[in-house]
């Protein structure tokens, strides 16, 4: 009977309903607020779900919003493209070489430093710090989880390499990460896994000669090594290049099978798009559904924030404070610059894509105040256990974030994208423990999810 | 539309309604110009291709312009993440625009400077992707 009305559309029968329950006594005059939202959702979502007493309005949704959150859901990803740029990146054989390769310590000269020093499979891939920092030196960036990160387009926070091998291959010779030369790795990989690369790549190139090949050779700050590099042929640099791409190319197959898993955010969105409020009242807090609702419509989190991996893989300046010391950092503006120059990028000689595959290098977008200070959208899945936030690790917890996004200072240089939330304390807390639903084991077998020895 | 099979909603979060937009006509009434996506419908975070054609005033194809993009959302201040362009002539007054790409639903705008026979005109199309 009341549906039917609703159908009518008339807001004065509605008012009129409320009016004469208050009156009959059949609900008390305190819920009368949370009555008209409730009736009139359903009025604009055009029917929906029957009506079922005693569910709390937190779960009654638009179909807009019910859509948009549907949007967000896990059930939303598409399965993982392949990198055509990397022609062994689903190959099994070449999952198992990486899988060693991202543990194997002996990828740095003295034995100290893997991938999994800082992307360590019980923190999400993370490190927990706020730069990332190996024999007790910073870098200038907190570390990123990898999970999910295959279906990007751009790697590292301003997006200076565009494939994930590319990316792998970057902190192998950086002097305060890995620390090592494309000649060392090349000869190391190819001497510790000769039958696990000649699987992959074909037969193993020959090395041997340290006059054509020098133990330490790469276009690094280091004066030794780059010289040594410079007196190569080009030819003998090539073959180097080659197995080093090789390199990247394997731990990349490996880094790209870590998907997110599904989290209860995933089985909230599945129930809100067929309606049904009783799973989601068993599913989400009326808190944590007051947070979404913050996060896709008042908040305006979805402007970057959205898809099924919570972000628009694009670049925003946010305006966030310096660390203490540091200098402006700027992010996209020369992120493009070495992207485009890079050796190993989509349209580079080791590169295994057709030209028409290099959308996103082909159309990059080099121009623009909007990528002063820029970093690359970071998703939200696992938010909770991926602290300290943002490219500098300027925010110890989500309390500190919020804090930020609720006052949201203009940036110096550039512009921020953000507009003050200016949430109350109870909002904040709404916003928070929905980021906290989107939590999820890594969907990985197993066993990659463990260095290769301890199988 | 179909409440509860979810199917009525599969593309909400940033999507257009249809892949064309209503052919316009120039600032100065010189060109028509329509565009249509190749995606379809156009949804965020997809870099895709359109295809604009072009006519002058009295519908003959204008099969040598050249054709400068911008655009972006002005209520935020910014513009399209990436540098789309135009990089084929197709011929009888169609042309390829690729880089196309939308990071957010909202409302958009798409402007196109027309350069042909010594005359340029601009367009620009506004549209929402919800
Ligand atoms: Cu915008």
């Amino acid at each position: 009977m009341r549906r039917l009305l609703v159908a009518g559309g008339s807001l004065a029968l509605i008012l009129l309903i409320a009016v004469v329950l208050i009156s009959t006594g059949l609900i008390g005059g305190g819920t009368v607020g949370a009555t008209f939202r409730d009736v009139f959702s359903w009025s604009v979502g055009g029917g929906g779900g029957a009506l079922q007493p005693g569910v709390a309005p937190a779960h009654s949704w638009t179909e807009t919003e019910r859509g948009l959150i549907a949007s967000l859901s896990i059930d939303r990803l598409p399965p993982l493209p392949p990198d055509p740029s990397n022609a062994v990146g689903d190959s099994p054989d070449a999952v198992a070489l990486g899988h060693a390769l991202f543990f194997d310590s002996g990828l740095s000269p003295d034995g100290s430093v893997a991938c999994s020093t800082c992307h360590q499979p019980d923190n999400y891939f993370t490190d927990g710090k706020v730069f990332a920092n190996v024999r007790d030196i910073d870098t200038p960036r907190h570390t990123p989880t990898i999970v999910g990160v295959a279906y990007s387009d751009w790697f590292y926070w301003d997006g200076r390499k565009d494939s994930q091998w590319a990316q792998a291959l970057a902190p192998q010779e950086a002097a305060i990460e890995h620390g090592g030369t494309r000649t060392a790795h090349a000869r190391y990989v190819l001497s510790h896994y000769a039958n696990e690369y000649e699987a992959v790549f074909g037969p193993v190139p020959d090395f041997s000669d340290t006059s054509r090949f020098p133990p330490e050779a790469a276009p690094v700050e280091n004066e030794t090594a780059r010289e040594a590099w410079e007196g190569m042929t080009e030819g003998d640099r090539g073959a180097i290049n080659r197995v080093f791409a090789n390199i990247g190319k394997s731990i990349a197959a490996y880094s790209r099978r870590i998907l997110p898993g599904r989290s209860r955010f995933d089985d909230y969105a599945a129930a809100a798009l067929v309606n049904d409020q009783a799973e989601m009242s068993e599913l989400f807090s009326a808190q944590e559904a007051e947070g979404l609702r913050l996060f896709i419509g008042k908040g305006q989190c979805t402007d970057c924030h959205n898809g099924p991996l919570f972000t628009n893989g694009t670049f925003h300046n946010i305006g966030l404070p310096l660390p203490e010391g540091s200098r402006f950092d700027q992010g996209r503006t020369q992120g493009t610059y070495q992207v485009v120059e890079d050796t190993f990028n989509c349209l580079g000689e080791y590169s295994d894509a057709s030209e028409e595959a290099c959308v996103e290098l082909r159309f990059i977008k080099l121009e623009g105040e909007e990528l002063v200070g820029a970093f690359k959208v970071p998703g939200l899945r696992n938010v909770a256990h991926t602290g300290p936030y943002m490219h500098n690790g300027i925010f110890p917890d989500l309390d500190a974030v919020l804090r930020h996004y609720n006052h949201a200072p203009p940036a110096f240089p550039g512009h921020s994208d953000l507009v003050p939330l200016a949430f109350t304390v109870e909002q904040s807390e709404a916003l928070k423990a929905f980021l906290l639903t989107l939590s999820a084991p890594p969907d990985a077998p197993p066993e990659l999810l463990l260095p290769p020895n301890d199988e | 539309m179909d409440m509860d099979d979810g199917m009525s909603m599969d593309m909400s979060g940033g999507s257009m309604a249809g892949d064309a937009l209503d052919p316009q006509t120039t600032e100065n009434g010189l060109f028509t110009v329509s565009a249509v996506s190749r995606l379809d419908p156009v949804v965020i975070n997809e870099t895709h291709a359109w295809t604009l054609h072009i006519e002058t005033d009295d519908g003959s194809p204008v099969t040598d312009a050249e054709i400068a993009i911008d655009g972006g959302m002005p209520e935020h201040n910014h513009g399209f993440p990436t540098a789309p362009r135009v990089t084929e002539n197709l011929g009888e007054g169609d042309y390829l625009l690729e880089g196309m790409r939308f990071n957010m639903g909202g409302v958009w705008v798409l402007t196109l400077e027309v350069s042909s026979g010594g005359q340029s005109d601009t367009v620009t199309f506004e549209f929402e992707l919800k």
